[in-house]
């Protein structure tokens, strides 16, 4: 209880359980063997639950799991079961929001695959070694996005605020739809 | 990105389609060479960066070579001044996590970005380098890091933070000096760098009580933005008040206002980090836990499940031992039963079950038999664990419950979950004499039709000992017999001692068990022919209708009262030290580590429910037997008796550790100090303990065995031996002090150590011998039974004034603690608001002698508690033993 908010886990897994991006900063599965039977299993508990309008929650293995899927892209962050439920809902929100805005509101696999740096960069972002570093995803999206290699614009034909105010727009767009 | 953005509207119905399709290690290596190109493509190598990231991440890996190359190839890249490029550059550099001489390559690009102008490009580097740095390096930089806590960037100043927290772990001297400017960050306007120096503040003072009492009442009351850093003093500060204790003058607790004052944050990760907080309060009154109680009690009937999933178990936790706070919310925990998350309807059902009353039994199985169809069985598992306890706890409705068992023992269902139900039947056989009948038959129609040989052959044994005590044991025959003609080998051999068991405890069954018997030697399996055959002869093979010699039935059926793993150390020391005398039983250790048998408190573990003995761990015990084994010393002072926890006798953190353990015979006490030095360039010789027993009369020294050489960081032991009047016991005070020769380490790499040393001692806390050393802790499975048994030949009944205490369930664990044995049944948890209460102990006194305690409390207004302590025991003298050490504590 006196240890500060951890996370164990950030996956990004798509509409069949297989990776997009994962990262792991608990030592509770130490083989890529031990992640992928984990992923398998948070998978297959979870896949046939409705998590598209609020996030989702259940246990599994001792460990408090959050969850939130959109088209076919699942995000999940995993704590240990003493952890503040709530807490890793706030991270899961803020990972999930910030590849809105990095995605521009096209939220599926292949945009996420094509833009895997943006994610990867993304969830570097929001947790260091287990500690939470950041969970609003606007904070997080701006430090990402201060650093892309924009697809269409060089970054001195678009200026930061500019990026983000047209990310930002996207976001509100695909949430009117 | 990694390819040409392809026109999305031709492909979008193309599934398969993906920017890494086809995707092979050995060609992204290839093309890690545009790295070195002279002129550098920033965008090309960011794809190649995302490709290898893409890579690792999916689990492949680089060899040794590969990886270096790569690692060396990217390091080319620090000369680009494209800012996504260096962002990829640092991610790969903490991928690939490069070794000690490797990451001098990159310290000083590194260095130079970690003093750029670029914002990012300090917070970056700064999280790099403190990823992949040692001590040495870390000096160098140390200056930097200083500078970054207080940076006026807060991204600066929390990537400084955060791999402060990381580097604490392995160069704590260094972290610490930089406390004046972490305690400045924590005053910093922006909420995250707050939460980061607030969190690293603590780990660097965590050892110091104080000052961790002070930070807390400094910040409670000031203004702490991050509701994040506001969740960390929460849980700083219930650690202050769980050391610090009740105000015993007012009865106040003290920062419990600082809590109450959390719920009504606008947060509501605070709000439930303080409900959370409020709840585990050691000792938590009722009008403490109100406030707490209500708000998760909104958070019930919250739209977001995260909410309620977070209320529901933490009230399901506060049901265990305030089942009454929580009646309160029934209304809302009913309609969660239905809940679209299984989760939460399963923690609403066994909540409920925890806090219902007799009454609404019925009603509640009605709704959890209509949910009962479409959860996992993992969850199933859950509630028929909590229908067992609701059954223990209202023997009355055993009938409701146990069809409620048997109906979901006929559905389908996975090992674990039937295994579960199976237990929690043969729980209830145990202890509700009632329900036993029923429940018989119930297993008997489930192994007609059971696919697990597991829970065939247990449910057999347990029919062998149960039903030929029942009304009528010829109905079970039938059942029996069927396994011998239907199953498999396994259960067949197992259906057969079934049968003899009968056979012997029933006389006149006897003639048609022989019959039966006698069909089974003509099996084809070895086992059963075997078993078939040593009945037959043993219990007399001319079928009459005679009395089984008692012998014999000890022979066959008796049980083993030692544990197996106990039992196979034994033998196990056996076999490795060849001797010509037979092996013999009676030198196995009957000592168990027991735990409760009936109900088990602690979360995931499942209670042990068939016949299965408590797997008891590989016990400390057998590695104290072991150790003291091989000291010639102490090998005439027979069996090991008992070995009590290890004592503290250092403030942890101090230069040397030293713990002891008592270990108690018949005549003589042990004592063994585990010694740990933990100052690198000192080697210690010839370390022991000068004990002083002036305040232990009793006891007078006979042999010691001095530490020949303690190095660092490598505990070693030392031992003092007292000699005591045999069976009493004695008890006293002794006090420590540590001898020992200190050398100087020269070179702290190999240990190697200087000649002349100098003669040292170091002060040692006080320990004390009490009367609860000379209690083992050995639990019974059915009090009742055991009470009975043992008899009032020996009771000895008396009542004691306890004097005010804080609270009924403060003065019963006193009592427990004092006597050193093993609650029974769960009753060493007191309900929040009782006035009296009943709590079962039994334990094993030295002399091996069983001793069973019950003890009656009752508290009034002015919180004067009373107690009636009866013991019964297999010596009267031990009985009044027990009855002194009350008397004297």
């Amino acid at each position: 209880m006196e240890t500060c908010p951890s996370v164990k886990n950030i996956l990004l897994l798509d509409s069949e359980g297989k990776r997009i991006a994962v990262k792991y900063y608990s030592d509770d599965w130490p083989t890529n063997n031990a992640k992928e039977a984990f992923e398998k299993a948070v998978f297959n508990k979870t896949q046939k639950t409705n998590a598209r309008t609020e996030a989702e929650i259940t246990m599994l293995e001792n460990n408090i799991l959050v969850y939130k899927f959109v088209q076919d892209l699942y995000f999940y962050v995993t704590g240990g079961e003493d952890e503040n439920e709530i807490i890793l809902a706030a991270v899961l929100q803020g990972f999930f929001d910030a590849v809105g805005i990095l995605l521009r509101g096209n939220v599926d696999k292949r945009e996420a695959l094509e833009n895997l740096d943006l994610i990867l960069l993304c969830i570097d972002e929001i947790v260091d070694g287990g500690i939470i570093l950041e969970t609003d995803a606007n904070s997080i999206a701006t430090k990402v996005a201060s650093n892309s290699v924009d697809a269409g614009a060089p970054l001195s034909e678009q200026t930061i605020s500019q990026a983000l105010a047209t990310a930002r727009e996207h976001l509100a767009r695909s949430l009117l739809k | 990105m990694a390819q040409p953005l392809v026109k999305k509207d031709d492909d979008r119905d193309d599934e398969e389609y993906s920017p890494f399709l086809g995707i092979e290690k050995g060609a992204v290596l290839q093309e890690a060479r545009v790295f070195n190109d002279p002129q550098l493509d920033a965008r090309r190598c960011s794809q190649v960066i995302t490709k290898l990231l893409y890579l690792l991440n999916q689990g492949e890996t680089f060899t040794k070579i590969e990886a270096t190359e790569v690692f060396f190839s990217v390091t080319k890249l620090f000369q680009s001044r494209d800012i996504g490029l260096r962002r990829m550059v640092y991610l790969m550099i903490k991928e690939l996590s490069p070794s000690a001489d490797e990451v001098i390559i990159v310290t000083s690009s590194l260095m130079k970005d970690m003093n750029s102008r670029t914002d990012m490009y300090r917070a970056n580097a700064i999280r790099v380098l403190c990823r992949i740095t040692d001590g040495t390096l870390l000096t160098q930089i140390e200056r930097y890091l200083k500078q970054a806590i207080v940076d006026k960037n807060p991204v600066v100043a929390s990537a400084a933070l955060v791999s402060g927290i990381h580097l604490l772990q392995t160069n704590p001297e260094i972290v610490k000096r930089w406390s004046n400017e972490v305690q400045e960050a924590v005053q910093s306007r922006a909420a995250l760098v707050q939460f980061h120096a607030l969190a690293l503040l603590h780990q660097i003072r965590q050892n110091d009580r104080l000052a961790v009492s002070k930070l807390v009442t400094s910040l409670t009351k000031g203004t702490v933005r991050s509701p994040l850093a506001q969740c960390l003093l929460i849980r700083y500060t219930s650690q202050v008040i769980r050391e610090s204790g009740v105000n015993t003058q007012t009865g106040d607790r003290p920062f419990y206002d600082y809590l109450e004052g959390c719920l009504r944050h606008k947060a509501e990760m605070v709000i439930f980090e303080a409900a959370r907080a409020i709840t585990v309060l050691s000792g938590v009154t009722t009008r403490e836990l109100t406030p707490a109680i209500t708000v998760l009690q909104l958070f019930l009937s919250s739209s977001k499940p995260v909410l309620r999933f977070a209320a529901v178990r933490t009230l399901n936790k506060v049901a265990m031992t305030h089942p009454m706070a929580v009646t309160n919310c029934n209304i809302d925990m009913e309609s969660l039963i239905s809940d679209q998350n299984r989760s939460i309807a399963t923690l609403a059902i066994t909540t409920l079950l925890k806090t219902g009353n007799e009454s609404s039994v019925d009603r509640l199985m009605k709704q959890i038999t209509n949910f009962m169809s479409d959860i996992a069985d993992e969850f199933k598992i859950v509630v028929v664990d909590a229908i067992r306890s609701l059954c223990l706890k209202f023997p009355l409705k055993y009938r409701s419950l146990m069809n409620f068992l048997s109906n979901i023992l006929r559905e389908e269902g996975g090992f674990e979950y039937k295994k579960a139900i199976v237990d929690s039947i043969v729980i209830l056989i145990r202890d509700i004499p009632d329900a036993k009948e029923s429940g018989l038959l119930h297993l008997c129609e489930f192994i007609e039709d059971c696919e697990f040989t597991y829970l065939s052959t247990q449910i057999l044994h347990f029919l062998g000992n149960e039903g030929p005590k029942t009304s009528d044991p010829s109905k079970y025959i039938r059942y029996i017999y069927n396994r011998v003609i239907l199953e498999n080998a396994t259960v067949r051999a197992s259906a057969v001692s079934t049968l003899a068991k009968f056979g012997a405890m029933i006389d006149s069954l006897k003639p048609r068990i022989f019959i039966l018997l006698r069909r089974c030697l003509f099996d084809n399996d070895d086992e059963v022919r075997d078993r078939a055959t040593l009945y037959l002869n043993t219990l007399g093979g001319d079928g009459s209708v005679v009395e089984t010699d008692k012998d014999v039935k000890e022979f066959l059926f008796g049980s083993l009262d030692i544990p197996l793993t106990n039992m196979e150390t034994s033998l196990k020391n056996y076999i490795q030290n060849p001797s010509e005398e037979p092996f013999d039983i009676n030198s196995v250790p009957k000592e168990v580590k027991s735990q409760p048998l009936v109900e088990k408190k602690a979360p995931g573990k499942k209670p042990t429910g068939l016949g299965a003995p408590p797997t008891g761990p590989t016990s400390t015990a057998d590695t104290y037997e072991r150790i003291l084994s091989s000291i010639p010393e102490f090998t005439s002072f027979g069996k090991l008796f008992k070995s009590s926890a290890p004592v503290e006798l250092t403030e942890a953190e101090t230069e040397y550790a030293v713990n002891v353990v008592k270990h108690i015979f018949d005549r003589h006490v042990v004592f063994q100090y585990n010694c740990t030095n933990t100052i690198p360039e000192q080697l210690l010789e010839n370390v022991f303990v000068i004990v002083d027993a002036s305040e232990a009369e009793e006891f007078s020294e006979v042999g010691s065995k001095p530490l020949k050489s303690l190095p660092y960081d490598t505990p070693g032991q030392t031992f003092v031996a007292f000699e005591k009047p045999e069976g009493v016991p004695a008890v006293g005070k002794f006090s420590n002090m540590l001898r020992f020769t200190v050398k100087e380490v020269v070179d702290t790499s190999t240990g190697e150590a200087e000649d002349d040393g100098v003669e040292d001692e170091y002060q040692l806390e006080d320990f004390e011998v009490v009367a609860a050393d000379y209690m083992v802790k050995v639990g019974v499975s059915n009090f009742r039974n055991a009470w009975e048994s043992m008899g009032p030949d020996f009771e000895r009944i008396d009542e004691y004034g306890l004097g005010p205490r804080e609270s009924l369930a403060e003065a019963v664990s006193t009592v427990i603690n004092l006597l050193g044995m093993q609650p029974c049944e769960g009753t060493e948890v007191v309900p929040s608001n009782s006035r009296s209460h009943s709590c079962l102990l039994s334990g094993l006194y030295i002399g091996n002698m069983k001793v069973l305690v019950r003890l009656s409390f009752g508290i009034d207004a002015s919180k004067e508690v009373a107690m009636k302590l009866a013991v019964r025991s297999e010596d009267e003298n031990v009985s009044d033993t027990i009855h002194d050490i009350v008397a004297s504590g």
